[in-house]
């Protein structure tokens, strides 16, 4: 588009409104998450008395301070980071040896076990014979309650096997040749061609299991093993006293502390975005495109 | 399969292995087979156990009875449900979410991605769209809590401001019902919208730029331009995702709805999965609970295969 050709005014006035627009979008999307930051080193006085900022007048770190000398909020955060770390490596584990041997068309019964697979993404048991399941097998109350249940992902699932798929069967036969069983082909071959992949899917299972509220709520209820989305729920939520009162350590939600909580809850996934933003747009088109 | 396993290979298999039989592919595949166990053993497990365990919704069921003890009803859970007061307050709140669904949230990536397509500063655009795709990857607890600090009634800045402008009584968003849709819909905007413009981005980045030029040439304008040459090329998009929101249409998100609820508003909060939830595991209905989700689950399938046979009708390719 080179830039001396002629613009009617009707043109520049959609230009400049289209700019307005669309910059007022990224601030509605920026400034609510700014704001939470300053808040989470303001002081509690300063919160109450200026109804809006973005910089705090004094920095101060004491909430901070206050909730890392904190069991509750410690034990939060390490149970969510095991149970992210656990999780995402089962997950990856269980979908990506499943996804290999549904890429083989030679291999018998190939056609039922997809259609096993993809008739689950229509219908499913739903919420309470699930949970029957999950209690059924003393599992509640346990960190593999939020793994397990979820342990694989169906479209992540067939993403991955389309992939594999796609992989030149040349080498894997040449390997085999060679001598490899199919287990040597998977790890020697397979694997360390599909490194990309690997990476976008663990980003995919970690952001989710990070994010994951409905499976402590509905198999959590020891405020022991609370993650961190439940601590943010049970500090921000309407009924926080009440919610709180659940706990040994008795404390009460300041502002402050709710920003500060919303802030760790959401810093790692802001600091993983740009990895994910690369590999997320890449993958919601692979899907988009495969399904 | 212990059957298939007994049965001898019925063909000789010739020493290329082409088609060997049942025994002598398990035997071949073992290592495949092996590697497929623990992901099809979670399928069963936590995919089709369960669904044997909908048969709950045709008993009273009781745990310590268990599947087997628990006394047949037959069909009451469903006439209770279809007979009492929560079954049109359901589907009345789903249809309600569903239509501004339709009307608000379907719409806006379609004009964000247009509006974004326009614009020719490159530094701009790339911004915007970094910044607009962040809420897709923050969990629905951030964004209810944004929303509560936001707006709630004592401290919330945006209730502040639209108070100092609007003045009359502080009005709690967050917890009248006539609040809860308007605030849901935000949510939704907020947290979808920038995400979504990605797939009509990818459509609008196909359109052939000869069209533009051959466009300008018979002397059309920018919004000749959009109607005429952009709209038609990513109307096969809009369309394959019309059918996926029409197959998902009494899908609501569980966690931003319930997380969304208190006991002001539950009446108009209530969806069929949130309320499955709090009938079910809140007050211990399990059988009352799993026919409503049940149900649920059987109109889901139904809107599924209706929206995809709709589609081919209209001459799509459909989903699958």
């Amino acid at each position: 588009m080179s830039v001396n050709q002629y613009r009617s005014p009707g043109s520049r006035v959609f230009d400049a409104v289209n700019i307005a627009v669309l910059t007022g979008l990224g601030l509605i999307t920026l400034v609510p998450l700014l704001y939470v930051l300053a808040g989470s080193f303001a002081s509690e006085s300063e919160i109450s008395s200026r109804t809006f900022f973005l910089w705090p007048e004094k920095f101060v770190t004491s909430t901070y301070e206050y909730i890392f000398a904190t069991d509750v909020f410690i034990r939060a955060l390490l149970t969510t980071v095991v149970v992210t770390l656990v999780g995402t490596v089962v997950q990856l584990a269980l979908t990506l040896t499943m996804a290999y041997p549904l890429a083989k068309r030679y291999l018998p019964g190939r056609a039922l076990m997809l259609n096993l697979v993809i008739f689950t993404v229509v219908f499913s048991g739903g919420i309470i014979p699930t949970y029957l399941v999950v209690r059924d097998l003393g599992m509640l109350n346990s960190y593999w309650a939020l793994i397990l249940p979820l342990a694989i992902n169906p479209f992540y699932l067939i993403i991955v096997k389309s992939f594999f798929q796609e992989l030149p069967e040349a080498l894997e036969e040449a390997a085999r040749i060679d001598g490899c069983t199919e287990m040597g082909v998977f790890f020697k071959i397979v694997l360390p061609l599909s490194k990309p992949i690997i990476a976008t899917f663990s980003l995919f299972y970690a952001v989710g299991i990070w994010n994951d509220y409905m499976s402590p709520l509905l198999y959590i209820d020891d405020s022991s093993k609370w993650t961190l989305q439940v601590l943010v729920r049970q500090l921000t939520g309407a009924d926080a006293q009440n919610a709180l009162s659940a706990l040994e350590t008795v404390f009460f939600p300041t502002q402050g502390l709710k920003f500060a909580v919303v802030v760790i809850a959401t810093l790692p996934i802001l600091l993983f975005y740009p990895f994910l933003q690369k590999h997320f747009v890449k993958g919601v088109l692979i899907g988009s495109v495969k399904e | 399969m212990a059957t298939d396993l007994a049965t001898p290979p019925v063909k000789a298999v010739k020493a290329t292995g082409h088609r060997p039989g049942r025994a002598r592919a398990l035997w071949r595949y073992r290592w495949l087979y092996l590697m497929i166990i623990p992901g099809l053993a979670y399928f069963l497990i936590f995919k089709y156990v369960p669904m044997r365990g909908l048969q709950i919704a045709f008993q009273d069921f009781v745990p310590f009875l268990g599947y087997n003890g628990s006394q047949w009803v037959g069909f009451k859970h469903f006439e209770d449900l279809f007979t009492g007061p929560d079954f049109g307050r359901l589907m009345y709140n789903t249809l309600f979410l569903a239509l501004l669904n339709i009307v608000f949230v379907f719409p806006a990536p379609i004009i964000v991605a247009l509006m974004l397509n326009e614009l020719r500063i490159n530094v701009l655009k790339r911004s915007v769209q970094s910044l607009i795709y962040i809420p897709h990857f923050l969990s629905w607890t951030i964004v209810a809590s944004l929303t509560y600090i936001l707006f709630s009634v004592d401290y919330g800045v945006l209730a502040g401001w639209i108070h100092e402008i609007l003045g009359g009584q502080k009005i709690d968003y967050v917890a009248q019902p006539e609040w809860f849709r308007p605030i849901i819909i935000l949510q939704t905007l907020w947290k979808t919208t920038g995400w979504t413009t990605i797939i009509y981005l990818a459509a609008l980045a196909g359109v052939n730029h000869e069209q533009y030029e051959a466009a300008r040439m018979d002397g059309a304008g920018r919004w000749r331009q959009l109607w005429h040459v952009t709209l038609p090329a990513i109307r096969p998009t809009i369309v394959v995702m019309a059918i996926l929101m029409s197959g998902n249409l009494l899908d609501m998100s569980f966690e931003q709805i319930w997380l969304m609820t208190n006991n002001l508003n539950r009446g108009t909060a209530d969806v069929f999965d949130t309320f499955t939830y709090y009938v079910g595991i809140n007050q211990g209905a399990y059988s009352y609970a799993t026919a409503v989700g049940l149900f649920k689950g059987v109109a889901g399938v139904l809107l599924i295969f209706g929206s995809n046979w709709l589609a081919k009708r209209l001459g799509q390719r459909g989903l699958f």
